[in-house]
């Protein structure tokens, strides 16, 4: 049985993303495009299953769910910060700095996520990362401090993306 | 009636919100004088101007027709690639060396991007 769930299921996560894109793709909830959804949600993941063979298992989707919600928040407050500065204060007293950021995360995925996350924030963009993956660069529009800026980044995001992939 | 008006006020406060965002975002990128940080003039128009165009018509949608949940998917498609595209952005500013001098990464040699292989090392001195 459980042999046969994994033969037919591999992704379980990625089996109910693909069902709804796809109903959202459509535009309208019927039943006849729900179970489409599923069959495209099950071919999917079988067809493609070599190509991610190291990947993380067993996501925590109540942390992702509070992380998600605490990046919109932060994406809305940052922004009207940014907005005053780009308004208000004058390219000379700016002071673009580059952040250094050791990487506890070893997991491709969960860097991902904290480069997208530190991109979609504004004030930050992550840049590169170093030739092995263990830090990452960060450019930030206005920074007197980098290591303020560092701490922060480790301490609200990656903290609490290392909790979602345990 | 009432719920029609409500709703048609919420529509142009958001758009109002977007409007304001999208512009502050052309501001950013006429006003600021460095590469690196123009590119975060652009990261913002893509998150709250954009998600504040797509709160107005969803909210139009669902009041005056039959409503729409494709600018969910806009929105989830949006912050996928956003950080993508200016994270190229960043690499080429660090690959043609416009941009302050990087810092020393923490636990490594070098950044990904100066970390050129011997057999390509011609190409990267024409772009200089």
């Amino acid at each position: 049985m459980r042999r046969a769930m994994n033969w037919l299921l591999p992704h379980p996560a990625l089996t109910v993303l693909l069902a709804v894109v796809w109903t959202l793709l459509q535009n309208e909830v019927s039943a006849g495009m729900i179970v489409f959804g599923i069959i495209l949600g099950m071919i999917i993941p079988i067809m493609t299953a070599r190509w991610w063979p190291d990947r993380p298992k067993g996501l925590r989707l109540g942390k992702m769910l509070a992380y998600v919600c605490l990046v919109m928040w932060d994406i809305v407050v940052a922004n009207i910060q940014v907005a005053w500065i780009v308004l208000t204060k004058r390219n000379a007293d700016m002071r673009p700095n580059w952040v250094v950021i050791p990487l506890d995360l070893r997991s491709p995925e969960a860097i991902t996520i904290l480069a997208g996350t530190i991109t979609l924030t504004p004030g930050t963009v992550s840049a590169d990362l170093s030739d092995e993956g263990k830090s990452l660069l960060v450019h930030a529009l206005d920074a007197d401090d980098p290591d303020a800026v560092r701490n922060d980044i480790k301490q609200r995001y990656e903290r609490r993306i290392k909790e979602i992939f345990e | 009636m009432t719920l029609s008006v409500l709703a048609t006020y919420a529509v142009v406060f958001f758009l109002a919100v977007g409007v304001i965002f999208t512009l502050v975002a052309g501001i950013g990128l006429l006003k600021l004088n460095t590469g690196m940080s123009r590119l975060h003039a652009p990261t913002k128009a893509g998150t709250v101007g954009i998600g504040a165009f797509l709160v107005a018509s969803m909210i139009h949608s669902w009041t005056f027709s039959d409503g729409s949940i494709h600018e969910l998917l806009i929105l989830a498609f949006l912050f996928v690639t956003a950080p993508v595209s200016a994270n190229f952005m960043a690499r080429v500013n660090i690959y043609r060396q416009a941009c302050e001098p990087l810092p020393q990464p923490d636990q490594d040699d070098l950044w990904s991007t100066q970390n050129i292989p011997e057999a390509d090392r011609y190409i990267a001195v024409d772009v200089r």
